[in-house]
């Protein structure tokens, strides 16, 4: 319809309410009866042509995601796209409940952790078919094992937009001091420097701040020893078998030994300012702290501190609990200079992906703004933006990206990522772990314990799931 | 009954509708659907398909009476409302007394100083007692090391927390039971106390037989409210600490508020929230019971 069509359309309105409104003098009739016609044809007419695309977005992202959309609208003339900001504290329970309620948004960002909750609800749409249409190379183009906890049972349930994983934070000075002048490449070389570090630092100081409500070390360093965590397709757990118990001993004695101190991340006032006084050297933490410490160590410490990709866990000799001196190679590999001759240990696929609702009538529209997000090009802006590091890897030869000198270290881990189990209850099992991790910290209970009492919880936990299965449903 | 009688009744129904339908339809219908979800195993699998949902009887019940954890929250409920109920009745009519005694100039102006963390949002509190607590830079160490005390952890040390956090909602809540006590003691009528000093009567005397007994509707008043409101604690422990170290802070609706909307356990979470009505109910007859007895 053209512009003099919808002006009538206007004209045909006001008159039409104007007869039907009560008796009011006539003047504010028809002023009331013309706005309410303005206000009846902006919402028809352009609704007509015009496509809303309703995408829900958490935190930061959500903010810096809108200076992206004005290129997507302008290519896209036909498109809109409105941007609901969700807290992250909140985006699980508000899916859930946007799920429960039937409001979907059409396009989503979710963590990847969430993938198999939502693909257990049947909440999001398959795009295996719409994926043939891209390039063969765009999607080796993800790193892999970030792109590959986007897949379940074979199906692509959402791409990756920016990728997460944990390494090492450290003090460059603090290390060097301790006779470190470059990172360590095996656990046994970390553990050597932190006893080191602790020694140096005294009894108020510590040399890592691992925050005993996490769960993320542990599991990595299992995941690394070849653990499997769960048995049986996801149906039992398996904390008991010996890789696991291994990893999980090696962390005890972290605390143990008194290397790490027995606080979790609520007790910790100021981190930032905890790091810059040296009250710890190493953190393991993930890419949003670039930034974080970027902005927030005082100057005199910008400098001196750097981030290292983890070693690997698969060959560690010694484990075990009350070891007061870790047992090292004859001649550790540090001093034999051989820096680079070890391989970089797996650590967490984490992140965050866009996913299309299933139920969505604009999976179309929702669609075109997903391939927009994920081109090269749009992942480094956002990176500029935001600071998330691109879950494409041609996005990192960005200059912004290629000259950070902490991503480096990040570039380098993201090609040794394994995922934890794909399965709904993951994250309640991971919260148990945390859970015993810390009694068998604080003592409360022996390691036997504790890993006996985590496999029960965990069995308790998959009951459902085993139900399920039993039953030829599919969960 | 007339039709007379017919159509009072009507007439009635139609006034109270516009209360009533909101109370059936926000309150009581959502409360029916939670007990008949307690017997049931409604999961993040069940709210995907409904034929993935089971029918568990008294499951979740048997489950929540077998599991340490909700022990452990009913525990440290229990520890909430002991200490921190009195504590904080106590507290109340202390400052109440204080403010409202002829001595006290400004009356009004401590009135509001007391009054205002109860309007102060609890988020805001919270950061600011986190600092107060921290181990190295609070300064409640700060103030103890004047005294000699070594620093104490008071978040993260198992045995602390909940002393912390009980401290923490007995300062942001005391204001309110104060307003009411001091209601209540503006109502004695000043005849009896001029009587009592006449009698020589001492101050102890004149609050033992006068102030306490005439105070008895609002401290009964106050202790139910302040049981009930104890009973569910939540935000306090769910800003502050999570529920740790090591589950000492845990409280049984943040125990519930975990199970139900984070892991999304309704059938179990709604078992929770029935069995901590059941123990609010209890206690109320109790304290009604106790008083009723006193005053007969």
């Amino acid at each position: 319809m053209g512009a003099a069509g919808s002006d009538f359309k206007v004209l045909a309105q006001t008159a039409a309410i104007a007869i039907t409104l009560p008796r009011m003098s006539s003047p504010i009739r028809l002023l009331l009866a013309a706005l309410l016609a303005l206000g009846l044809s902006g919402c028809g007419s352009p609704a007509d042509r015009t496509v809303v695309v309703e995408f829900w977005a958490m935190g930061q992202e959500g903010e810096q995601v809108k200076a992206l959309l004005p290129e997507f609208e302008r290519r896209h003339p036909g498109l809109r796209v409105r941007v609901q900001q969700i807290p992250w504290s909140a985006a699980h329970e508000k899916l859930l409940t946007a799920y429960a309620g039937d409001t979907m948004p059409d396009l989503f960002q979710l963590g990847n952790t969430w993938i198999p909750e939502f693909v257990a609800l049947r909440a999001v749409e398959p795009l295996d078919s719409r994926l043939r249409a891209w390039p063969a190379d765009a999607l080796t183009d993800y790193f892999p094992g970030i792109l590959a906890t986007n897949r379940l049972d074979g199906q692509t349930y959402a791409l990756p937009w920016y990728v997460d994983t944990r390494l090492f934070f450290y003090r460059t000075d603090l290390l060097a001091a301790a006779g470190f002048a470059e990172p360590p490449t095996t656990w046994e070389g970390w553990l050597q420097a932190m006893t080191r570090l602790k020694a140096l630092a005294g009894s108020e100081r510590h040399a890592i701040l691992l925050p005993i409500n996490e769960w993320q070390l542990p599991v990595i360093l299992a995941l690394q020893r070849g653990a499997t965590l769960l048995r049986d397709r996801g149906q039992y757990g398996h904390f008991q078998d010996p890789r696991f118990r291994e990893a999980f001993q090696f962390y005890l004695g972290l605390f143990e030994q008194g290397l790490a101190p027995p606080v979790g991340n609520t007790q910790m006032a100021n981190l930032y300012r905890e790091f810059a006084n040296g009250a710890f050297a190493i953190y393991v933490s993930g890419p949003w702290n670039i930034g974080e410490f970027g902005r927030r160590l005082p100057a005199a410490v910008q400098p001196h501190w750097n981030t290292a990709p983890l070693p690997n866990f698969a060959d560690f000799s010694s484990v075990g609990r009350g070891a007061n001196t870790p047992a090292l190679r004859a001649t550790p590999p540090w001093q034999e200079g051989e820096q680079d001759g070890h391989e970089v240990g797996a650590s967490l696929a984490g992140g965050a992906s866009l996913a299309l609702g299933r139920t969505s009538p604009r999976r179309e529209a929702a669609w075109r703004l997903l391939e927009f997000l994920a081109e090269p090009k749009q992942q480094a802006r956002f990176y500029q933006l935001t600071g998330d590091l691109p879950a494409r890897q041609s996005a990192w030869t960005d200059p912004a990206l290629a000259d950070n000198r902490y991503a480096q270290a990040f570039r380098r881990q993201l090609q040794h990522v394994r995922a934890t189990p794909a399965i709904p209850e993951w994250e309640r099992i991971a919260n148990k772990l945390a859970y015993h991790a810390e009694r068998a910290i604080r003592r409360q209970v022996s390691v036997d314990e504790a890993l006996a009492a985590l496999d029960r919880d965990v069995d308790h936990i998959l009951e459902k799931r085993r139900w399920l299965l039993s039953r030829g449903l599919p969960p | 009954m007339t039709g007379r009688e017919r159509h009072a009744a009507l007439s009635a129904g139609i006034f109270l509708a516009p209360a009533l339908l909101p109370i059936a339809v926000f309150f009581f219908l959502p409360v029916l659907a939670a007990l008949l979800l307690s017997f049931t195993d409604f999961d993040i699998y069940a709210l995907g398909d409904l034929n993935r949902l089971r029918f568990v009887g008294f499951a979740n019940y048997l489950q929540l009476l077998q599991s340490p954890l909700f022990w452990t929250a009913l525990g440290n409920t229990f520890y909430f409302v002991l200490v921190g109920g009195p504590l904080s009745v106590a507290i109340s009519l202390g400052a109440a007394l204080l403010v409202n005694s002829r001595l006290t100039r400004f009356p009004s102006l401590f009135r509001t100083a007391f009054f205002l963390p109860v309007v102060t949002t609890l988020v805001a509190v919270a950061v600011v007692w986190r600092y107060l607590y921290h181990p190295r830079y609070g300064l409640l160490n700060y103030g103890l090391s004047w005294l000699g005390i070594e620093p104490i952890d008071w978040l993260g040390d198992p045995d602390w927390a909940m002393p912390a956090i009980i401290l923490m909602a007995v300062w942001k809540n005391f204001g309110f039971n104060m307003i009411i006590f001091i209601a209540g003691l503006q109502n004695i009528p000043p005849q009896l106390y001029e009587a009592a000093r006449i009698d020589g009567a001492s101050a102890w005397r004149q609050f033992r037989h006068i102030t306490l007994p005439l105070l008895g509707p609002t401290f009964l008043f106050v202790a139910l409210m302040t049981m009930i409101g104890y009973f569910q604690m939540f935000a306090e422990p769910y800003v502050m600490t999570q529920g740790g170290p090591a589950n000492r802070t845990l409280s049984v609706v943040l125990l519930m508020y975990e199970e139900g909307f984070r892991w999304w356990n309704m059938g179990y979470a709604s078992a929770a929230a029935f069995v901590l009505f059941v123990l609010i109910l209890a206690g109320t007859v109790l304290q009604l019971k106790l008083r009723g007895g006193e005053r007969s």
